[in-house]
């Protein structure tokens, strides 16, 4: 067997100050007119790494992808990729292969022909090409399929046919802009995984754009948070989960409770929070960067929370908040709640459904406490 | 439950040809046979039918009187008689002015049709890849000659290219000897690109401006420069706006006879002329006849074949 390649998220490269980036973006800026698409973006990605950069529609993410494959040019700043500047160098002289969102499967080419279409142009025998082809159709599974037109293609294959083209270079770094967005939920989710597989067996560096918070958290060894044109935090999936540094990142990815609060205890080992929204305090165990009387943003994670009946005891007299369930999504392995404070905030908690059908469950109407630890959820302060 | 609506009458059907409709299908006439039968009708009328006389005059032979042409049936002794002349055939395959001239036709035509593709393509590629807004001026200018009369815009064309012309003055004040242009060749190709640009520039602009811009992307991020992403996929996905824009301009160009006669000198030979010396001049409506119906098969045999390449173009797209 051969050796297995390493893997950027074994060896983790952005946790050391020494290594070297892959690609290096610095400073760059692109103005459409009036329109700042990007602002003073700098990202450092890994060889191997599979990189998302994940926002919404008109956060950027598309034009930075598109002045990393050559089409578009920074109005300021410098990208530079395995070392060589390559700002402002044409897409057809750069080491960079992309995927299209729309695929852009050429019509009049037929699946070999489309694949062998970048190794024509760089003048390879044509038994090479011929091996080649053969062997990126056995790579994404298309081998029966080489003769037909993209148009006669279901969507999925299409996928991969772009996918194939888009590797058969071997680039150093492959583009990918929403390479699952026009697959349906069921194949997306085997895709995603096939995708990784792909990325893990060749060792390419994947940079991935998605507006799939979902999509990226699964895929990506780092995700880069964009919005209006900036970046808003770089960093693993767990850290941008986990630990967001803003109130953005927090309400981007996945679903939070968001209460504003003001300071009334700042000590180096703790924080003690008093919110009118959750109607108690906020003990956290950590010290933060902040002064007494601040206002500031505290987001929890709905199932970092608990629901039950009893008042428990909670943590030096704070984090226990009282409030009526409003409505129950049950989803299976996990029920949401919605319940509202006396402020009248809503507040959502999860809990997992362990128990089999529960009869004892909380329900509709109830009075139910509300408690979290010092460590569960985040302190925002922009 | 009461709902409003179920309260107020049922909504009448505002269709007053309903009653037509029905008894129409009653005896088998559908609204669909309407529609396709008016066309066919105006076709027939106007197409069909006068085509069938063209055909008929061209088996007679020339006579004094009125009309100056034999009549096909004759009634001789009671009996019906069909006589049918192909002594006009015949002498357009054994004259070699009508050969030459056949030739001579499809050769202008066909040149004429090749410059026009190549100023017309760069254009309708301009046009097609323009802001927006200035797309629908810039379409607006190819079509702006059409507003001035064919005829008007033509003896303009001779204005410039006469011996004292515009172009031969401009010339003179750098002290050049002035060119002769008019009655030559090169005046009737110059008639007939000008005359018909607009008709090679707007089926290649609506096919040039449906091209997905990101396969030339994909072509370029796959290594090709531009030249070779025009050869290799611009082009191929546009010959069928090139095919549709050359027949438009081929057609008509191959009869062309206004052009000829005022921009063309005496050698310029094409069978538009031909036909209308035929006509008018000699009066032999059969000759003048068969020359039309020969050059009807002269005109429609490309576009049969040009329609077949289409379609197989087509059939390779899918």
């Amino acid at each position: 067997m051969a050796k297995k390649p390493q893997l950027a998220y074994e060896t983790r490269p952005w946790r050391d100050p020494a290594a070297k980036p892959f690609v290096r973006i610095k400073n760059v800026t692109k103005k459409f007119g009036d329109v700042l698409a990007v602002h003073d973006v700098s990202l450092d990605i890994f060889k191997s790494e599979l990189f998302c950069l994940l926002g919404g529609s008109g956060s950027g993410k598309s034009t930075l992808l598109r002045m990393l494959a050559g089409f578009e040019s920074p109005s300021s700043g410098t990208i530079e990729i395995d070392g060589q500047d390559m700002t402002f160098e044409p897409p057809y002289d750069r080491p960079v292969n992309m995927m299209f969102q729309s695929y852009a499967l050429f019509p009049h080419m037929n699946v070999e022909q489309n694949i062998a279409y970048g190794l024509k142009r760089d003048h390879l025998p044509a038994a090479e090409i011929r091996d080649r082809v053969a062997e990126l159709l056995a790579l994404v599974k298309l081998q029966d399929y080489g003769r037909r037109k993209p148009n006669q293609l279901s969507g999925g294959q299409r996928q991969r046919v772009a996918l194939a083209r888009a590797l058969a270079k071997r680039p150093k770094l492959l583009l990918l802009d929403e390479p699952l967005g026009a697959l349906d939920k069921k194949l997306r989710e085997e895709t995603q995984f096939e995708l990784v597989k792909i990325q893990e067996s060749l060792g390419v560096t994947f940079i991935v754009v998605t507006h799939d918070q979902e999509e990226a958290m699964t895929l990506a060894t780092r995700i880069g948070v964009m919005n209006q044109g900036e970046i808003a935090m770089i960093g693993e999936p767990t850290d941008i989960y986990e630990y967001p540094n803003s109130r953005f990142v927090a309400g981007f990815i996945g679903s939070v409770n968001m209460v504003e609060g003001i300071v009334t205890e700042d000590e180096p080992d703790h924080v003690r929070i008093r919110s009118a929204e959750l109607g108690c305090d906020i003990y956290v165990g950590h010290g933060v960067d902040c002064a007494p009387d601040q206002i500031l943003w505290w987001a929890i994670r709905p199932e970092k929370m608990e629901l039950s009946r009893d008042r428990p005891e909670g943590l030096n007299g704070a984090n226990v908040t009282r409030g009526i369930v409003e409505e129950i999504a049950y989803l299976g392995d996990i029920s949401l709640y919605q319940i509202v404070l006396e402020s009248g905030k809503r507040v959502r908690v999860s809990q997992t459904n362990s128990v089999r059908g529960n009869p004892d469950a909380i329900t509709w109407e109830e009075t139910v406490y509300i408690t979290w630890g010092d460590n569960a959820g985040s302190v925002l302060t922009v | 439950m009461t709902t409003l609506d179920s309260r107020l009458p049922p909504p009448r059907r505002l269709r007053p040809w309903h009653g037509l409709e029905r008894r129409l299908r009653d005896v088998g006439i559908s609204g669909r046979t309407l529609v396709i039968a008016a066309p066919a009708i105006w076709l027939t009328i106007f197409f069909l039918v006068p085509l069938v006389v063209v055909f008929g005059i061209s088996l007679a032979t020339k006579q004094f009187g009125r009309p100056p042409y034999s009549p096909l049936l004759t009634t001789d002794e009671g009996k019906v008689q069909l006589t049918l002349h192909l002594s006009n055939y015949v002498r357009l395959f054994t004259d070699p002015l009508y050969v030459a001239a056949y030739l001579s036709s499809i050769r202008i035509a066909l040149v004429a049709t090749l410059i026009t593709l190549v100023i017309g393509y760069p254009m309708a590629y301009a046009i097609a890849r323009a802001p927006d807004k200035w797309r629908n001026i810039l379409l607006m200018l190819v079509i702006l000659p059409f507003w001035t009369s064919f005829l008007l815009r033509v003896y303009a064309l001779s204005g410039f290219m006469r011996g004292n012309g515009v172009i031969n003055q401009i010339l003179g004040v750098f002290g050049i000897e002035p060119l002769v242009m008019m009655q030559t060749d090169f005046a009737v190709y110059v008639g007939i690109v000008y005359t018909y640009l607009p008709f090679m520039i707007l089926p290649l602009y609506t096919n040039l401006v449906k091209l997905d811009t990101s396969l030339l992307e994909a072509s370029a991020d796959l290594g090709s420069r531009p030249w070779q992403t025009f050869l290799s996929v611009t082009l191929p996905l546009s010959l069928p706006g090139i095919v549709a824009g050359s027949m438009l301009v081929f057609i008509p160009a191959i009869g062309e006879f206004v052009i000829p006669s005022l921009l063309g000198g005496p050698e310029t030979l094409m069978i538009g002329r031909v036909l209308w010396d035929e006509f008018f001049a000699a009066t032999n409506w059969p000759r003048a006849s068969a020359v039309a119906m020969a050059m009807l098969v002269v005109v429609v045999i490309p576009i049969l074949l040009l329609q077949k390449a289409q379609d197989a173009v087509v059939e390779r797209g899918k």
